[in-house]
């Protein structure tokens, strides 16, 4: 469990060209952040590092004193690129995702009955629409309980109705003391504090 | 634990499935040891003479061949991304990924080596020790390939660049298991040569799975 995210100051470059310097974000329990700014500003680029993936060239991302490689275990991680093996079955992936996330045996049926995935189950990933298979992605967040949710994207195949839907799990995710960071072009379907990236 | 035996349950799934797996690398190793005796005369002798040697460097081969997606598709995917999210180590995780790649492609093709070499020849007492060589030096050319397979990650025809990268690491299992196989059908001593073929493969799985590691970490990062 991670009490905050602290980020202090931090710069981060691609191929050889500087994001943004200087960033300051902090995100305690229950909030949530929604990220902006232009294409290649740097959101994903942020999300990654947090993730751990990106060192940065300067600052410091803080956990509220859980060291780095013990907050990576409270952190799920969404982006377009969403590890799913169009050859598997959607319940396979699933279950292997949740118990690789360390959720409970039966939590991917939950998960997916909670985001109307049950008739789908048996498909092959590549079977799915865009929107289906981003809400398979969704459900592992569901089925394996961390409390930071790291979101690149989220809405962007989902329809209206499911954006609403995805929106009050987000809500339900922050009234149980979760953090959400979203890189976002549309506004989040809730309230949430808004930080633009790259000015 | 659980966590390494889902990952592994899933590694061998996919690499055992459409697209590659056990029939495309034994066929591939078919179609080479038969382009053996096209290519040098079909000459018993002559034949005879290298069937445990060719056997063996066809199977290189046909384990270079499915190396190419050990990473490549997990970094594609994102999976790479979400497999570091976890308390496994990276380093585990690509021991894992180069098991059941020896799983999936190692074992057939070793159980299919003693009929490629018998076909092209080779007495049939040799049966054993092809199998035993084809054993660990299956899991020493799938831990090294691993390495050529990380360090070639993002690179724009990256299955090339691993079977140069990989190539000159399967030098010493080659000339290991081959010298032990030659030594063997000529009556000499062979246990050395199989002995350092073993130790070969002991620091292949103890030192590859480091650099594979740090190789996809450079690579995400």
């Amino acid at each position: 469990m991670i009490p905050e995210v602290s980020i202090q100051s931090l710069a981060l470059s691609r191929g050889g060209r500087q994001l943004f310097s200087r960033l300051i974000l902090k995100l305690g329990a229950g909030e949530a952040v929604a990220l902006t700014g232009r294409n290649g500003a740097g959101k994903t680029s942020l999300l990654r590092a947090i993730a751990g993936l990106i060192a940065p060239d300067e600052g410091v991302i803080a956990f509220g004193g859980v060291e780095p490689a013990e907050a990576r275990e409270a952190m799920h991680l969404l982006g377009h690129l969403d590890g799913l093996k169009s050859s598997r079955t959607a319940r396979d992936e699933l279950s292997f995702w949740t118990g690789f996330a360390g959720g409970a045996a039966d939590a991917p049926e939950a998960a997916a009955a909670r985001l109307d995935l049950l008739p789908l189950l048996d498909l092959e990933v590549r079977r799915l629409s865009a929107g289906q298979r981003r809400r398979l992605a969704l459900a592992r967040l569901l089925a394996a309980p961390r409390p930071l949710w790291l979101l690149d994207e989220p809405l962007s195949p989902l329809d209206s109705e499911w954006r609403g839907r995805f929106g009050q799990i987000m809500g339900e995710h922050l009234s149980s003391g979760g953090m959400i960071l979203a890189a976002v072009h549309d506004p989040l379907p809730l309230a949430a504090r808004t930080v633009e990236i790259g000015r | 634990m659980s966590r390494v035996r889902a990952l592994l349950a899933r590694e061998t799934a996919l690499a055992w499935g459409k697209g590659g797996g056990p029939m495309v690398a034994v066929g591939f190793y078919a179609g080479v040891a038969t382009l053996l005796p096209l290519a040098v005369g079909s000459e018993p002798e002559r034949l005879a003479a290298i069937a445990p040697g060719a056997a063996w460097v066809a199977l290189a081969l046909a384990a270079l061949l499915s190396l190419d997606r050990l990473f490549e598709r997990d970094y594609e995917d994102g999976s790479l991304d979400l497999l570091t999210l976890s308390p496994v180590p990276l380093e585990i995780i690509c021991a894992v990924k180069c098991l059941a790649q020896w799983l999936a492609t190692g074992l057939p093709l070793a159980l299919a080596a003693p009929v490629a070499a018998i076909a092209l020849g080779a007495s049939p007492q040799l049966s054993g020790l092809v199998i035993a060589c084809a054993l660990l030096g299956g899991l020493a050319f799938s831990f090294m390939g691993g390495i050529g397979a990380a360090l070639s990650l993002g690179a724009r025809r990256g299955g090339l660049l691993t079977a140069v990268i990989v190539l000159p690491l399967f030098v010493p299992p080659v000339i290991f298991g081959g010298g032990a196989l030659a030594s063997l059908d000529s009556g000499l001593p062979w246990k050395a040569g199989f002995a350092l073929l073993g130790a070969y493969t002991a620091a292949a799985v103890a030192l590859g799975p480091l650099a594979m590691a740090a190789a996809c970490r450079n690579a995400l990062s």
